[in-house]
């Protein structure tokens, strides 16, 4: 594994340069770095993928404190691991936590070229690297005298000041330019309540409100459809992303029992077959017998 | 047998000469002047002037002969070495190292020209009148002939080759105008183009010359060329003298460039009879005794002058025997006759006198044979073809007598005038050179006034006797008197000028001062046996042509005739070599730049467009849209830049 | 070192995920390596300038994620595909 192999030279540097309990979590966190990095490119759901970065972030943050930039570890915990995947996470479900890469390569020799030139990339970056020889490390110290805070933020609003205005500037551009991206022109009035409903009467199938759900319900579980007052399963009763996932329930054991019941409080009328014979009648008797019911207390 | 120069460097040519004096003189510039004035007058005119613009050109023709003779008197009152002057016009060039000024030369050569040209031109005008009656541009023909007698005038009196040049281009220009007079005909039009042209290339010769011996002299008038030849050198001379001789060829229609003078007939009779016998076609001759040192320094470029003028002589007279147009066996004649003449500029300076006395002459008779043949022509209607004429002898009287004066004189019968000259010149031709030299040129020059005699006389005969071949409805009548009288003075000239000029050396002496002395010597066969040899081939020439043309029936359908005669006819193919040498190398050469050129460099510009066009179509597929493929590219990229730095620190 | 794997780890999935979400990711990951660099040699170097470029760098990342993501809800929301390799109008 390339963790293990770049841990190794690291090794020796580190024994050289890193206290001793700096070596220990270096080395235990740097192979997770890794892996979760790899975890990255190779997960299927990006969801998955998210959640890699996020623990790169959060190691990466540890490994910065233990680089004497208590700040700068902090911040990446805050801003890297709260804000931006948080932002990213946001932008998956937007987007569609469903859209899963296919494996099949659509553009001829990609796939080769782009590991062998991240390989290479490796290669050479790692190859470099070893050839500096490393001294021991001036460390912060002298540097964080006053505190780590104090220090950056002498350098922040002394050396760098025009850079850190010039930034506050572009932060403010990104917000801007993220608005102006999403923004979306609505080319006709949004429709009030009143206008909606009426359009619902004219034009769709329903004439009724929806009804809320659990009203067809004759049962208590969120899987499984409820029954219309014929006796057939509602679909628009479960949650779309249910069905999505394949996670519901058949109906069919509360309709057979439904029916069974019905065809018992049935059998001794001799009243003529209502629509839906299968023993919607005792349906029909007993929600119109409801609908009666409500509808004859006002008069 | 060449001049001595150097002995009489005050009276030679190139001597520095006196400035010009007395009110005659001093207004030289006159004899330009006038007739360029009239011919601006009247091509600015515009129509208003038709009804008397003919008649303002006669008049400045006149005036510029009254002029001429009034110069030629004043001269003559000088003293035999103080006959050149020189007229200073106003500053032409200055240009540092190269002054140049404008100036005109007086000389007893220049002004025995100037006499010939003004009157001959003055007698032609007179004749055009009448001849271009019926022609609605005749203030135009006007204009274009006193613009011709202005440059011809400005050619033989510039006292530099430069502006001997200028008047040089105009009587091209001139020639050129008025061989295309009637340019609604293509054929005219196109004789016109291939007279300048040929002109052209002949000009080249003359241009090239000039610049050599500003490089050589340092500058271009007559006194700085010919004064300073005796510190150049020898193949520098040459140079200079064939390069002359070429220009003097195209400008006099001798061999190689002769090839224009039988097209130029193209032009209205007056113009054949003025530019194209008596006047311009000379002007190569002036040019060639004019520059006389040049010549007897380099003798090979003289022995060619001879070579030229031998070979023109020869061809001239073998096509004037074979055509039936009775304007281009004139033409033949000319261009015959001219040869004579270069051949005699090629002896030396005993030459150059026999030279002018012949063009003088040849002036006068050649001129008037032509205008005679265009009374012939306008008697006729038109016809030019001998075979449709005969007899006229009886209808056109004057037409007749005057066509006989100059027939006798290009004979050289005596006592007419061509005699005096042209057996001067084989005798001449005789007596110069050595070895086997004189025996060649002065059977050449015999056996030509042969063929000459035989020639003219076939053309004599077949217009004015024999049996009568006019179309059915033609009238041939005689012309009018403003076309009869300038005949018959020229046929007075014919007559009497070789005997007048001739007696007692009087032209021998005269144009001494300007060429140079001459030294004759003796031929090498008896002066006697020459001459009788002489008559004795004209005669036979002439018997000839009486048997097959006035005894025998002419037929009036040109007879097939053997090789000779059709090659003759066809002017001795010489357009077809022409065409051959010159045209379709010419031809071959263009088309091959322009294979070159599409093929070659817009080859490589449409090359280098398809070459960026199929690049660009090759690296566009890099576009493939992919985001994924942009960063693979992106992600080589950086591997190249760091293995790139690492190489680099390494 | 580790930094250099991860900057490498991260152009892969660049190079490699189709994913939009998880391409960008894969940026963020690069970034974040870029950062451990820096505060290291920071620390190598005995400065503090390499904390405070590396939170320099952080800001930055964070208004390139908002403004990154806000593009992608654009281009999702027309395309209604939420692959990179949908989005090749570009092409020749």
């Amino acid at each position: 594994m390339t963790a293990t192999v770049t841990a190794a030279p690291l090794m020796a540097a580190a024994s050289t340069d890193m206290a001793g309990g700096e070596a220990v979590m270096f080395c235990t966190v740097a192979p997770i770095m890794v892996l979760a990095a790899l975890g990255l490119l190779f997960a299927r759901k990006a969801v998955h993928a998210a959640l890699g970065m996020a623990l790169v972030m959060v190691l990466l943050g540890i490994v910065y404190l233990a680089q004497d930039a208590p700040f700068l570890g902090a911040v990446q915990v805050f801003v890297y691991t709260g804000a931006v995947m948080m932002l990213f996470l946001f932008v998956l479900m937007l987007i569609g936590v469903e859209s899963g890469d296919s494996l099949v390569e659509t553009i001829r020799g990609q796939r080769v070229l782009g590991i062998g030139f991240s390989l290479g990339l490796a290669v050479l970056l790692v190859g470099v690297l070893w050839q500096v020889p490393f001294g021991a490390p001036a460390g912060t110290e002298a540097a964080n005298e006053n505190g780590n805070v104090t220090a950056l933020a002498e350098q922040i609003f002394g050396t760098y000041v025009w850079a850190f205005e010039v930034t506050g500037a572009l932060l403010i551009t990104a917000v801007l330019g993220a608005m102006v991206l999403t923004h979306r022109e609505r080319s006709e009035r949004r429709p009030a309540q009143a206008e909606l409903a009426r359009l619902r009467i004219r034009t769709g199938p329903v004439k009724a409100p929806l009804p809320a759900p659990g009203v067809f319900a004759r049962h208590n579980a969120v899987d499984t459809p409820a029954l219309l007052p014929d006796g057939t399963p509602c679909d628009e009763s479960v949650s779309r992303v249910l069905v999505a996932r394949g996670q519901t329930q058949e109906a069919e054991v509360y309709v057979r029992g439904t029916a069974r019941i019905c065809s018992e409080l049935s059998s001794p009328l001799d009243g003529p077959p209502g629509p839906g014979d299968r023993g919607g009648t005792g349906e029909d008797g007993e929600d119109g017998g409801a609908a009666t019911g409500k509808e004859g207390e006002p008069q | 047998m060449t001049a001595l120069p150097t002995t009489l460097a005050a009276a030679g040519p190139g001597a520095v000469s006196a400035a010009a004096s007395g009110a005659v003189q001093e207004r030289a510039w006159l004899l330009v002047a006038l007739p360029l004035a009239g011919a601006a007058v009247l091509l600015l005119g515009g129509r208003r002037l038709n009804r008397w613009g003919h008649w303002l050109a006669v008049a400045m023709s006149w005036s510029a002969f009254v002029w001429g003779v009034m110069l030629f008197a004043s001269l003559h009152g000088q003293a035999p070495d103080d006959r050149s002057r020189t007229l200073h016009l106003f500053t032409w060039v200055p240009a540092g190292n190269f002054q140049l000024d404008a100036g005109l030369l007086l000389d007893p050569l220049s002004v025995a020209f100037v006499l010939m040209v003004t009157f001959v031109a003055s007698l032609i005008h007179v004749y055009s009148v009448a001849y271009m009656e019926h022609d609605p541009d005749r203030r135009r023909f006007f204009a274009y002939m006193n613009l011709f007698v202005a440059s011809m005038l400005l050619l033989v009196l510039a006292d530099s080759y430069a502006l001997l040049y200028v008047g040089w281009e105009g009587v091209g220009l001139a020639s050129y105008l008025l061989i295309g007079f009637w340019n609604h005909n293509p054929d005219y039009a196109a004789a016109a183009k291939k007279a300048f042209v040929a002109n052209r290339v002949g000009d080249l010769g003359l241009t090239v010359a000039i610049m050599i011996m500003f490089a050589t002299f340092g500058g271009v008038t007559y006194t700085q060329v010919l004064s300073g030849v005796d510190g150049a050198s020898e193949g520098t001379l040459t140079a200079i003298g064939l390069l002359l001789l070429l220009g003097a060829c195209g400008k006099s229609a001798q061999f190689p460039l002769q090839s224009w003078l039988g097209d130029a007939m193209a032009g209205p009779t007056p113009v054949s009879a003025l530019i194209h016998a008596a006047t311009m076609v000379t002007a190569g001759v002036y040019l060639v005794v004019r520059s006389g040192p040049i010549y007897e320094a380099a003798g090979t470029a003289q022995l060619l002058v001879v070579i030229v003028g031998a070979v023109t002589l020869v061809f001239g007279a073998v096509v004037g025997c074979a055509k039936d147009d009775i304007k281009k066996a004139l033409a033949a004649s000319t261009m015959s006759q001219i040869g004579y003449m270069m051949l005699a500029a090629g002896l030396g300076p005993v030459g150059y006198v026999f030279a002018i006395f012949h063009l003088l002459a040849h002036g006068f008779f050649k001129a008037g044979m032509f205008l005679g043949a265009g009374s012939v022509m306008h008697g006729m209607d038109g016809c030019v073809d001998m075979r449709g004429f005969g007899r006229l002898g009886g209808v056109m009287k004057v037409t007749w007598l005057t066509f006989a004066a100059g027939w006798l004189a290009i004979l050289g019968v005596p006592p007419f005038s061509g005699f005096f000259s042209k057996d001067k010149i084989i005798e001449t031709a005789f007596a110069t050179g050595d070895g086997a030299r004189p025996w060649l040129v002065g059977s050449v020059a015999l056996v030509g006034a042969g063929i000459t005699a035989f020639y003219m006389s076939r053309l004599f005969f077949m217009t004015f006797h024999g049996g009568q071949r006019w179309a059915r409805d033609s009238h041939p009548h005689e012309s009018g008197l403003l076309m009869t009288v300038p005949m018959v003075v020229l046929a007075l000239g014919s007559v009497g000028l070789g005997g007048a000029l001739a007696f007692d050396d009087t032209f021998l002496n005269w144009l001494e001062p300007a060429t140079g002395v001459a030294h004759e010597e003796d031929p090498v066969i008896a002066a006697a046996a020459v001459q009788g040899l002489t008559l004795a081939l004209v005669a036979a020439g002439v018997a000839l042509a009486w048997a097959r043309y006035w005894r025998a029936e002419v037929p009036v359908t040109a007879p097939a005739g053997n090789p000779l005669t059709v090659a003759a006819r066809k002017d001795l193919y010489q357009d077809q070599v022409n065409e051959v040498l010159l045209m379709q190398s010419g031809q071959y050469l263009t088309r091959s730049l322009v294979f070159v050129d599409n093929r070659g460099v817009d080859g490589v510009v449409r090359g280098t467009a398809a070459a960026i066009g199929g690049l660009a179509g090759r690296l566009r597929r890099w576009q493939t849209g992919f985001v994924r493929s942009y960063a693979t590219s992106m992600t080589a990229g950086v591997i190249a830049v760091v293995l790139g730095v690492v190489a680099v620190r390494i | 070192m580790l930094s250099a794997v991860l900057f490498s780890i991260g152009a892969a999935t660049v190079l490699l995920r189709r994913n939009a979400i998880i391409v960008f990711m894969g940026v963020e990951l690069m970034l974040n390596s870029a950062n451990l660099a820096f505060v290291t040699f920071g620390r190598m170097a005995g400065d503090i300038d390499g904390q405070v470029i590396a939170l320099f760098v952080m800001l930055v990342a964070a208004a390139e994620v908002v403004v990154g993501l806000a593009v992608i809800t654009a281009v999702f929301r027309t395309r209604r595909s939420a692959s990179v390799d949908d989005a090749n109008l570009l092409k020749y």
